[in-house]
């Protein structure tokens, strides 16, 4: 049967949106975020926290999350109506930087152990990341930059023998000189 | 105004300085001091309830038919997890609560002590807001600041989590003020584009509805004597959600009844067919939208909430308009009788003419019995004895439920609280006895149904204490009815678990608890049983059998579009109508 909405015969299209939070910095807060994606079903990609101003007791959280545009402005309008939220800021609407800071382990065992080591290295300065630790068989790679390239980074580092990475998840803001 | 006292002593005296004179509480360990602090006073009143969820039900009708704050005090550990489901059903109908719960002092926070549990783990997700009050020059501050969040914006309940060792300390107490929070205002006046915006396409409608909600009563009284205001100079017809019944008078010839699942066909009809769709501070709820692609097609959609979030939540607004219901609908009036607006009087003439056509379908018709007590006929005789009254009527939740809103008319805001978005069965009688606490004079009816009452049963003790005359009504059908229907249109007419066995003798029942027990069966004798439970100055359960199969039409089944409804005078097996997608949906 046909629909009587023109729109709801398309398939959604999901996209991923960075939100900015400025929140007082009281206990669970976080939990009261983290928990409204949760209850709600919203999808959470990397989520960061930490507190930006002291003397105000406010904390930055950095969101960055997937889902179709409605469900996108659901969440903003969700975020903003939790009493501690200050502010709730669309980033991605914006002209804006965002960045990560990614360690990567690898390591080089087997037949094409110097190959690769040298190849490892190769790509670090490719990247720009810095060998923040070494042995004999591995490296410590710390690469800051947009969550592409530490993907990337991440992708090509796994053929060549990924042991382990940690990520911070995004930190974001816009650009300009103004506040947000 | 600073003075030294006790942490204890300051609950109490903030509830004074928030003009609180009643609470529901049960006590325990974790609440001992505050306990004595109330012993100690005599300008807040407690109601011991029998139950926690009680408390808070309580505390609800209470603040659903005063307007005020409901408030709540019990202990910790099963003290605050009994009251979770009263919060629950409050966050979800927008009732202002603020409930205190004890806790294990807070050095054993953590240790598993005992009756400790993590009160605000537990309860934020079923709060507005909530609190833990660690150090007691917070605590007359995280007051205030629990009534400001409470019953500003949309209104919701906040828990006040306050460790025993905090109610002894002693701190400064400093009065409420002007409370600025820091980071909560809700916008309270709509966008002036948008309403000049919203009301250009309104005067040019053809087809136009106004679909009314709870924001309305929560709104205040006022809001709904804009509404009537701006009916009467509109004539657009209007209808309400189950949650705003009541904010326009169902006597006014503008009335369509109840829309959604359970409403008129006329108003069903109306809101698929419109072309302008006014939606005043309700939330777009699946009973009223069904099945959401088919959902009014036709029509520019105007929606007035206070909460951003409710806004294209589910249905997408043409214009939407954030703001308080009171505030926006005074500015819609005053610049529609500045611009001078009227619709095109015989469009509107022929859109009554289409409405009335749906009227005469005569959708709450019933086929009465003179030997057996039709429930909906019970509702009608008990509204006919009643209504030149003030009466308030609560209810529990189900097919009872149903045929209240459907039989029972209110022509003023704030005489009907019912459970809609969590549908607690048990919210009925302790919710009347807030709702008596509150109107003392008051003729306090819960529409009850066999099985509900059953589940806040103990609160007839609490109504036997404080000589509150409530009267339960009880539609006994001896089926938790509304859980039959739905086995009967979906699942083959296999009642698994639905029969209401082993039921207690009502009237003995009533008898136990010191109240008045009155059963009727026969239709002749109704008028005359109503009668003697409203003469009855005490408590009354009134054990009303009615048809035992009796469904409750008109419905739109589930998956369904509002011009798919079933009537009364449908014929075939209702369980081809709903395909096997509907039987997955609630
Ligand atoms: C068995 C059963 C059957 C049901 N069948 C039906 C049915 O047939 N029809 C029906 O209507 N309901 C039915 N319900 C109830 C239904 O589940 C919902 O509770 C109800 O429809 C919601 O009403 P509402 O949209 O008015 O919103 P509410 O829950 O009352 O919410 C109020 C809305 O107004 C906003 N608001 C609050 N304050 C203000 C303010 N000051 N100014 C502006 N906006 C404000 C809020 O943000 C919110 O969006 C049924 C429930 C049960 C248990
Ligand atoms: C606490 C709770 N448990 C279960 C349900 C599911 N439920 C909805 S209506 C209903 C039956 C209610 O029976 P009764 O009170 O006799 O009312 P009737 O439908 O017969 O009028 C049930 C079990 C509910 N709404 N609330
Ligand atoms: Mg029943």
């Amino acid at each position: 049967m046909k629909s009587h909405y023109a729109d709801q015969t398309e398939k959604p299209v999901t996209e991923r949106r960075t939100f900015c939070v400025l929140v007082d910095n009281e206990p669970g807060v976080l939990a009261r975020i983290a928990g409204m994606f949760s209850g709600r079903g919203y999808n959470i990609e990397s989520l960061t926290v930490s507190e930006t101003e002291h003397e105000k007791h406010l904390s930055r959280i950095t969101i960055v999350t997937s889902g179709t545009p409605s469900v996108l402005n659901q969440i903003e309008a969700q975020l903003d109506r939790l009493v501690p939220v200050h502010k709730v800021v669309n980033l991605s609407a914006k002209a804006s930087i965002e960045r990560e800071l990614a360690l990567v382990k690898v390591a080089q065992f087997g037949e094409h152990r110097g190959e690769h080591r040298m190849e490892a290295l190769r790509l670090a300065t490719a990247f720009g990341a810095k060998t923040v630790d070494a042995t004999l068989n591995s490296f410590i790679f710390e690469l800051a930059g947009p969550a592409d390239d530490v993907e990337r980074f991440i992708n090509l580092m796994t053929a060549i023998g990924l042991v382990e990475v940690s990520r911070t998840g995004a930190a974001a803001i816009a650009r300009g000189a103004e506040e947000m | 105004m600073s003075e030294m006292m006790t942490g204890a002593e300051m609950v109490v005296r903030a509830l004074r300085d928030h003009d609180v004179n009643h609470i529901f509480g049960y006590p325990g360990g974790a609440v001992l001091p505050i306990y004595d602090a109330l012993f100690q006073q005599n300008s807040v009143q407690h109601i011991l309830v029998r139950h926690e969820q009680g408390a808070v039900h309580s505390a609800e009708g209470y603040a659903r038919s005063s307007g005020k704050v409901g408030v709540v005090l019990v202990t910790s550990g099963p003290g605050a997890t009994n009251a979770v489901t009263g919060l629950t059903d409050a966050l979800m109908d927008s009732i202002p609560i603020v409930c205190f719960t004890g806790q294990v002092p807070t050095h054993l926070i953590g240790s598993d002590a005992f009756q400790e549990c993590d009160t605000v783990g537990i309860t934020r997700h079923c709060t507005k807001h909530n609190y833990l009050v660690k150090r007691i020059e917070d605590l007359p501050r995280i007051i205030h600041e629990a009534f400001y969040v409470a019953r500003s914006g949309r209104p919701g309940p906040v828990v006040i989590d306050v460790p025993k060792d905090i109610q002894f300390a002693r701190g400064v107490y400093t009065g409420p003020g002007e409370i600025i929070h820091k980071s909560y205002r809700p916008k309270m006046d709509g966008d002036t584009a948008r309403i000049e915006a919203a009301l250009a396409l309104m005067a040019k409608a053809k087809k136009p509805v106004f679909y009314t909600g709870g924001g309305i009563i929560n709104s205040g009284p006022e809001a709904s004597r804009l509404l009537r205001e701006f009916a009467q100079i509109t004539g657009f017809p209007v209808t309400s959600t189950l949650m705003g019944l009541g904010a326009f008078p169902a006597n006014n010839p503008q009335w369509l009844g109840m829309l959604g699942m359970h409403g008129t066909y006329e108003a069903n009809l109306a809101m698929h067919g419109c072309d302008v769709m006014v939606n005043l501070g309700a939330r777009f709820d699946d009973r009223i939208t069904g099945r959401l692609d088919a959902f009014s097609p036709g029509s520019k959609k105007i929606h007035v909430d206070i909460d951003p979030s409710s806004i294209n939540k589910n249905v997408k607004a043409d214009i939407g308009i954030v703001g308080d219901c009171t505030r926006v609908l005074a500015e819609m009036i005053r610049i529609w009788r500045e611009k001078k607006y009227q619709v095109d009087p015989e469009a509107l003439k022929s859109w009554w003419g289409e409405i009335n056509k749906w009227r005469a379908r005569n959708s709450l018709g019933y086929e009465n019995s003179d030997s057996i007590i039709k429930p909906q006929y019970a509702i009608e005789r008990l509204y006919a004895l009643t209504k030149d009254r003030s009466t308030y009527v609560t209810t529990e939740v189900g097919q009872h439920q149903m045929w209240a809103a459907q039989h029972f008319h209110f022509d003023e805001p704030n005489r009907w609280m019912t459970s809609g978005g969590l549908g607690t069965m048990g919210y009925g009688l302790p919710a009347a006895i807030g709702v008596q606490m509150a109107h003392p004079d008051a003729l306090v009816i819960d529409i009850a149904g066999e099985a509900s009452i059953l589940m806040n049963m103990q609160e007839m003790s609490t109504a036997a204490q404080y000589r509150l005359p409530v009267k339960i009504f009880i539609l006994n059908n001896e089926y938790m009815g509304m859980v039959r229907q739905w086995q009967e249109l979906l699942h083959g007419g296999r009642y698994s678990e639905s029969y209401s066995s082993a039921l207690p003798d009502f009237v003995k029942l009533a008898e136990a608890y010191h109240a008045k027990g009155i059963r009727c069966a026969d239709p002749a004798k109704l008028d005359a049983a109503i009668q003697e439970m409203i003469d009855y100055p005490g408590p009354v359960i009134f054990d009303c059998l009615v048809a035992k199969e009796e469904n409750c039409f008109p419905m739109i089944p589930s998956g369904k579009a509002h011009n798919e409804m079933i009537l009364p005078d449908f014929a075939g097996s209702v369980g081809d109508v709903i395909d096997a997608k509907g039987k997955q949906l609630v």
